[in-house]
């Protein structure tokens, strides 16, 4: 459901993570917006899945989509009245069809059938492609072909092939790589692949009325044009925003191009580090009254220990994916992650700072008549507070590196730029996002180094 | 005229007997030394007075009260306690180290500090300092204040000089002896020097194996040793 704020309607344009995909979802965005609609961009989604995912639960309002998708992998059926009972509906097509294609670099082979006999070509394939039921698997059924695929990011596919290391990808019909690296497309003889015309998929909300807007983009855009827009993302030097901008402005679509924000950067920093300590305070807590109880109640404390030592272990990505499912994407679910990654160290160093306290000054605590909740005051936590800084301050490093990867479940950021960049091929983005995020974690070390320095009780510090 | 009194005190560590049927009633406002080998249970049994290990059979009677264990706070702030390694905190100045037990008894007594430290010897400027900046037997003085700080009837000390060279422990002998003639209390004090012990005591507790093998004024046990063990650990210093 888009949500009413006053007379603003806000809606959430989701986008799958590649280049064509980001145009498509900046010229819905930019539509909307001239309209007089908010628009939340949640683009950096991931696959088909994760968006439809998104689109059906009601997290995003809208995202572009393919006919040949939507049938073959979505509803596994070509009866598009489903979507009704789902609440979504389909626009009419943008005017292109963006088919899957295999391609290789000029020679000998022109057909899909020609693949059959070059057995030693080896194939890198696109992971969403492997996966799909009109996939690799269906394909090579089909055609009898021998190859034996190795999975790969798409967008690192052409450079693999550029710089022969595969000798077969899959790829968009659209895009902006094949034409200006001069890539083959090998024919479809057997027509294999479906259509894939370009549409709005979105969610049918009596409330929205976007339906007039979005039909703006109806038969607007040629095949030729969105390669175009492909190649110019890639090899030029314009931004999705301008891109999407000038190609709506020359078609009249939207009258003048919109100011894009330049807080961009300062906006992602923000966002990266509201999710981190949101999470560590939480953390902390959580984790500290419990260290004090499993300190009191030794019994229990290996259990606990054991569980968040297991949770440790599980990997980032794999964290937050799980967490799509229960509580879907954005902020929360991505929060939650953060959270239980930073509980062990602030949990162990808790329950150890306090066990490592002399044992002959908690003896002598005890003689002079001290009730428990003294002696923690006067002499555990003063004592063991140094130790307990010290895993607040690894939690924190530990939660400012893995906020980098709450951008693929769409919790925005520093690591949207290292997604997108990765679904480019885009070094610079990379840094963009890769950069900052280091330097935030020097600065968080070097910050709880003077907080760790003021915990330190007087006559440990260095005089 | 009892202040500490032991009944039938017995205590097993994992199987093993540390103490065993030790009857003995303190006499109030004297010093008694516990004397005995390493092992013979004179820690355990000094432990067993303020609570820090529990019977496990007998009784324990302090101010003719048996031990509340359930809520031994306020029986253990009558009860002073000193070991070896002071035990003093780290991270507390003298002063708050001093004045601690005031603190935990909601008994704040401004004047009281800067008197146990012209007391013990101690400059009033140590006040700020922290205990790492004073010597050994520096900080068991300042041990020794927090000790006294409330004044209680009972005061206890386990090895209280043993890491200490011997000018300094003469010292703090005398300094012993001074809060016997000052501060009107029963002082217990466990250690494995018989001249110390013969140095400061009134009476003598010699344990062996956690058994009492004798108890009574110094003069008598020294002049009628119970038994050869007795004989034995008093001529190796007498001679």
């Amino acid at each position: 459901m888009s949500l009413f704020s006053k007379d603003k309607i806000v809606i959430r344009v989701g986008a799958k993570h590649f280049t064509e995909g980001y145009i498509l979802s900046e010229m819905l965005s930019q539509i909307l917006e001239s309209k007089g609609f908010v628009v939340e961009r949640k683009f950096n989604l991931g696959g088909t899945l994760v968006c439809f995912e998104a689109l059906r639960k009601g997290e995003i309002d809208i995202y572009p989509e393919y006919t040949g998708t939507i049938t073959r992998e979505i509803l596994r059926s070509d009866n598009l009245s489903l979507l009704d009972s789902m609440g979504l509906k389909i626009s009419k097509p943008y005017g292109f069809n963006n088919t899957y294609a295999l391609v290789v670099k000029p020679g000998q082979i022109k057909t899909i059938s020609d693949l059959k006999d070059h057995a030693e070509l080896k194939a890198g394939i696109s992971y969403e492609f492997l996966k799909r039921q009109d996939g690799w698997d269906a394909l090579a059924k089909v055609y009898g072909l021998p190859q034996d695929p190795v999975g790969l990011e798409h967008g690192l596919a052409y450079q693999a092939l550029l710089d022969d290391k595969i000798g077969v990808t899959d790829c968009y019909s659209t895009d902006g790589e094949i034409s200006v690296n001069n890539l083959v497309m090998l024919e479809d003889d057997k027509g294999f692949f479906p259509e894939y015309e370009a549409v709005s998929f979105y969610r049918n909300d009596p409330g929205s009325r976007i339906a007039d807007e979005i039909d703006k983009l109806t038969g607007s855009i040629s095949e030729a044009e969105m390669s175009a827009m492909n190649a110019e993302a890639i090899y030029g030097k314009k931004s999705f925003r301008e891109i999407a901008s000038d190609f709506l402005v020359k078609k009249n679509i939207i009258r003048n191009k919109l100011s894009g924000s330049n807080n961009d950067f300062l906006q992602k920093i923000t966002q990266h580090l509201f999710l981190t300590f949101i999470a560590l305070l939480i953390a902390i807590g959580v984790a500290v009254p419990l260290g004090i109880f499993l300190y009191w109640n030794p019994k229990l404390a290996n259990v606990f220990l054991y569980v968040a030592g297991l949770l440790q272990t599980i990997p980032s990505i794999a964290l937050l994916a799980i967490m799509i499912p229960l509580l879907g994407i954005g902020s929360l679910p991505a929060i939650v992650a953060l959270f239980l990654y930073a509980i062990l160290p602030i949990l162990r160093n808790t329950v150890n700072g306090f066990r490592n306290v002399d044992p002959l000054l908690k003896e002598v605590a005890a003689s002079l008549g001290m009730s428990r909740r003294q002696q923690l005051r006067f002499v555990e936590w003063p004592l063991a507070l140094p130790t307990i800084v010290t895993g607040i301050r690894i939690a924190a490093v530990i939660n400012v590196g893995t906020a980098t990867l709450a951008a693929f479940i769409g919790a925005g950021g520093l690591g949207e730029y290292i997604v997108t960049g990765l679904a480019l091929n885009n070094t610079q983005m990379i840094l963009k996002g890769a950069v900052p995020a280091a330097v935030l974690a020097l600065l968080i070390e070097l910050i709880f180094e003077l907080i760790e320095r003021r915990a330190t009780p007087a006559h440990l510090r260095k005089r | 005229m009892n202040e500490v009194e032991l009944i039938g005190l017995g205590k097993t560590f994992d199987g093993h007997p540390a103490l065993h049927e030790v009857s003995v009633a303190f006499r109030k406002n004297t010093i008694t030394a516990i004397v005995g080998r390493s092992g013979s249970g004179k820690s355990t049994l000094l432990k067993s007075i303020n609570g820090l290990v529990h019977p496990s059979s007998g009784k324990v009677l302090v101010a003719g009260q048996p031990l509340d264990y359930n809520s031994i706070e306020s029986q253990r702030r009558q009860i002073g306690y000193v070991v070896q390694g002071n035990g003093l905190f780290p991270h507390l100045t003298v002063t708050q180290n001093i004045s601690i037990p005031g603190e935990i008894a909601g008994k704040t007594d401004p004047s009281r500090v800067g008197e146990l430290l012209a007391f013990a010897d101690l400059p009033a400027s140590y006040a700020g300092k922290y205990p790492s900046e004073l010597s050994g037997g520096e900080q068991q003085r300042v041990a020794l204040c927090r000790a006294l700080f409330l004044n209680p009837p009972v005061l206890l000390m386990d090895e209280p000089f043993g890491s200490l060279d011997t000018l300094t422990r003469r010292d703090l002998h005398k300094k012993i002896l001074e809060v016997r003639k000052e501060f009107k209390l029963t002082m217990i004090i466990v250690t494995h020097d018989v001249s110390e012990a013969i140095r400061l005591a009134d009476d003598l507790l010699i344990l062996d194996g956690g058994r009492v093998q004798q108890f009574g004024s110094r003069d008598a046990v020294i002049q009628s040793p119970a038994n050869s063990l007795v004989k034995e650990l008093l001529q190796a210093t007498l001679n």
